[in-house]
């Protein structure tokens, strides 16, 4: 199954509830998928700064992430630790710092980068996950999560949704894919690299390389519908928009719940069931192929 | 899934002082424990679920005649494997309400997601809304009935039964049909294999008026309905057929 779970908020007055409004929300689809669980967080930029999540192997000192930092781009960087998860902010050049964390892999992996955004992912259930790592306090404008039933790659918090290819691009994805290998390595023969073997991850970088070559996102996605065949239902998200499209058969279900506050989407309604007013909410299925794009 | 191995205690509260109608609560029992209780009820009583919030496997597999309210919107497979209730969703209904129906009446007053009234074998679905995707398919003797519009692929390989559609149908009525027969108020988005457009026959008039009158979809007109059937050319394989399938 997996669960997939999407918020923008339109009325600032309700960014400092962010968390404490998707943290059910993810909670409820915990039983569509309790192998890992999965959020992106966009919250304003400092600006200046960019924003990376890492996890470190247990028992690495979150010190020598820093030190390895200091060392190579300068003091100034912050990390905001909660367990194995730690929230970097740096005033160095975001390419300069991923550059760095990559000499510290496997005992430190990246698991979001960009300006806006905070990604936290891990294995276990979405209540579990939410409790260790605090989701409702977040702040923020938009929520990307996922809820994972494992189906054709590892366990693990790297092969967790939601997969982030390029800066402040979150992508988690309800479905398989079957032609997944094929664009895989076209997109590999590009230049291209990939964290996993997931399949899910490779509808990530596609959206990412049809990004870079100049596409909006409603164009990437079409092209995604295009070139990628399978089932899916797939929520993307970046600095300012969360999209989503579901494949012609439409065999993976979505409700959109759209209000003058907020945006939200699910997998199913229970997940929408405790936003606020959502009796007042227009609630619909989206269409099959049609895509859907909201902006903040 | 949500409530595994929870034990159910039987009916779960007493009628409301007062009145003769019960009433279960989502928001203090797990499904089991509802449907265990609906289970327990005689026939003939009025029963109420509250605060369903999209709660999957509401009221199935019931046998006893009971006249059921589920108060707001409810989730996947609602009232499915009945054979006996009357059931009213006063909201919409998430995936495959009345999934294999055997009996009895299942109203929606909202929109149904998709997969309405699949493989059901008895009584009627009537949903006042629109149907999404898929409504219908492999129904086995059923009858669905959809006020609004109906999604893509309604009716696929239904075999037996009625599908009424007061609005517009999409794309792939129909693909694969056996004997059910399909009835749309609206307009035609495309058929899909096999099926066809047929001339409409007094049979068919009375048919509809009676589902007219029984639902309530009084915006349908029975002798201004399309009737939509199986060809029938692809019951058995047949090699000059092969790029039809």
């Amino acid at each position: 199954m997996c669960g997939i779970v999407g918020l923008l908020i339109r009325d600032p007055a309700w960014e400092p509830e962010l968390g404490a409004l998707v943290a059910p929300m993810l909670s409820a689809m915990g039983d569509r998928g309790f192998d890992s669980t999965g959020i992106a967080i966009y919250r304003d930029a400092d600006p200046g700064r960019c924003r990376v999540t890492v996890h470190r192997r247990p028992g690495l000192a979150w010190s020598a992430v820093t030190t390895a930092l200091d060392a190579g781009v300068g003091p100034g960087t912050s990390l905001v630790s909660d367990g194995d998860i730690g929230a970097l902010s740096s005033p160095a050049p975001l390419e300069r710092v991923l550059s760095l964390l990559a000499g510290l892999a496997p005992a430190v992996v990246v698991a979001g980068f960009g300006h806006a955004v905070e990604v936290i992912k891990d294995t276990g259930n979405a209540a579990a996950v939410c409790t260790r790592y605090h989701v409702d306090r977040r702040q923020g404008y938009i929520a990307l999560g996922h809820t994972r039933m494992a189906t054709e790659s590892a366990v693990t918090a790297v092969h967790s949704h939601p997969f982030v290819p390029a800066a402040d691009l979150c992508l988690v994805h309800n479905g398989s894919f079957s032609n997944h290998a094929t664009v895989r390595r076209r997109l590999e023969a590009d230049g291209w690299t990939f964290d996993s073997d997931n399949d899910s991850e490779v509808a990530a970088r596609y959206i990412a390389s049809r990004l870079a070559q100049g596409d909006d996102l409603a164009e990437a996605v079409r092209w995604l519908t295009k070139e990628l065949d399978g089932f899916f239902t797939l929520a993307i998200s970046t600095a300012d928009s969360l999209a989503v499209v579901r494949d012609p058969i439409s065999c993976k279900p979505a409700v959109v719940a759209e209000t003058a506050s907020y945006v939200a989407v699910a997998s199913e309604y229970r997940a929408l069931a405790t936003l606020p007013r959502i009796e007042d909410a227009r609630v619909f299925e989206p269409s099959p192929e049609e895509i859907y794009l909201w902006t903040r | 899934m949500d409530e595994v191995g929870r034990e159910a205690r039987g009916p779960a509260t007493a009628p409301a002082a007062g009145s003769d109608q019960v009433i279960l609560s989502c928001a203090e029992l797990p499904t089991r424990e509802i449907n265990g209780a609906l289970r327990a009820l005689p026939d003939g009583t009025s029963v109420v679920i509250t605060e369903p919030r999209g709660r999957h496997n509401l009221a199935v597999g019931l046998t006893n005649h009971l006249d059921l309210t589920i108060a707001g919107n409810s989730g996947y497979f609602t009232g499915g494997l009945s054979e006996g209730p009357d059931i009213t969703v006063d909201g919409f209904v998430g995936w495959s309400v009345g999934e294999n129906l055997m009996g009895g009446t299942i109203r929606v007053r909202g929109s149904a997601s998709q997969s309405a009234g699949s493989s059901a074998h008895g009584g009627l679905i009537a949903i006042e809304g629109g149907a999404s995707l898929r409504a219908g398919i492999s129904l086995k003797g059923g009858t669905v009935a959809i006020g609004g519009d109906a999604g893509a692929m309604c009716a696929f390989m239904a075999q037996a039964g009625i599908i009424l559609i007061g609005g517009d149908a999409g794309p792939g009525l129909g693909d694969s049909l056996y004997e059910a027969v399909i009835y749309v108020g609206g307009s035609l988005h495309g058929l899909g294999a096999d099926a066809q457009i047929e001339e409409l026959n007094d049979d068919d008039v009375l048919a509809v008026k009676r589902l007219v009158e029984l639902t309530g979809f009084d915006h349908i007109d029975p002798g201004n309905v399309k009737r939509v059937a199986s060809a029938r050319t692809l019951y058995h394989f047949d090699s000059a057929n092969f790029a039809a399938y």
